[in-house]
């Protein structure tokens, strides 16, 4: 990764432009040819520098649901636990922590029901209690990492 | 949302085609013209259906290797207040007042803080601490030792009405 690179990183996480050559205009910004820009994009998108790239959507301004939730996964079946909770498509993100409640992950569904129903399958497939934790109040989301 | 709506969600939600007229591309895929697919992001931008369109990194590939959850027993009475006033620091991403599972989860309010080490990390928790004061019982902070999935919100296209 080198300045280039971190100026993309820092310049798209702010936003895109939407016109018919929103990355030529992104790349004049930064100096670069557009061609540059989207061959680098595609990298770092293959690299994982970025793990997305496009339109977040609101899942409840769309009538959908989000939620937190975290079980408590023994160590020696932890793998297959991931594996077993990441297949279902209403898992949006899953992260390990050090923690008795050491998996956590954010369902995102069509219906506010649904979170529920998602909850009730991952229990069934994997025995474990499955801690709800929706939000009652959201007081920030955003920030900006500096590449 | 329309029927349209949906169909660029479901076209976009893995990310915005990497050619140089991206809207387009999505346009062809649609079978709309370019300027419905921009005059539609642009609305449902306005009407927060889009938080924003945007690149979304790997905070450990960027160097943030200190990815904390924050959790924090707060008195139900104050915790908007507090809240708004954690969101409101420059180092935490997101925010929110959540649940307690009483007994062995007293904690209802969530910040995320992220740094590249573990001093820094440090340095916010006693911030975060400090400004808490007494209003704060208890708390813990959760690190994530790794990214098990990360794809962002999925919606399946068998799901989108008619």
């Amino acid at each position: 990764m080198d300045k280039i690179d971190r100026d993309i990183i820092n310049t798209l996480q702010d936003g895109f432009p939407i016109c018919p050559s929103p990355y030529k205009q992104v790349a004049q910004h930064i100096n670069i040819t557009e061609q540059e820009l989207i061959t680098r994009l595609e990298k770092l998108l293959e690299t994982g520098v970025l793990s997305r790239f496009g339109p977040m959507y609101h899942a409840e301004q769309m009538g959908g649901a989000l939620s937190l939730a975290a079980i408590k996964a023994p160590a020696k079946d932890f793998a297959s636990i991931a594996e077993s909770i990441n297949a279902f498509p209403e898992v949006a993100h899953n992260y390990a922590r050090e923690h008795a409640l050491n998996m956590w992950f954010v369902l995102a569904t069509e219906t506010p029901e649904q979170i529920q129903q998602v909850i009730s399958k991952i229990e069934e497939k994997t025995g474990l209690t499955v801690y709800n934790m929706p939000k009652i109040q959201e007081y920030f989301v955003g920030l900006k990492l500096q590449a | 949302m329309d029927k349209i709506d949906r169909k660029i969600m479901t076209a976009t939600q893995a990310g915005l085609p990497l050619t140089a007229e991206p809207y387009q591309t999505l346009a062809e895929q649609i079978g709309i013209s370019a300027d419905e697919v921009m005059q539609r992001l642009k609305t449902m931008q306005e009407n927060g259906i889009i938080r924003r369109i945007a690149a979304v990194p790997n905070h450990y590939k960027l160097g943030y290797q200190h990815n904390g959850m924050t959790v924090w027993d707060v008195d139900d009475q104050s915790i908007d207040a507090l809240g708004k006033q954690l969101g409101a620091l420059d180092f935490v991403s997101h925010c929110y007042h959540r649940p307690r599972h009483l007994p062995e989860w007293p904690y209802n309010l969530f910040a995320m803080i992220h740094s590249k080490t573990a001093a820094g990390a440090a340095e916010q928790i006693k911030q975060i601490a400090a400004l808490l004061g007494s209003h704060c019982r208890s708390h813990e902070v959760l690190y994530s030792t790794k990214i098990l999935k990360k794809t962002g919100l999925r919606i399946s296209a068998k799901n989108v009405s008619p």
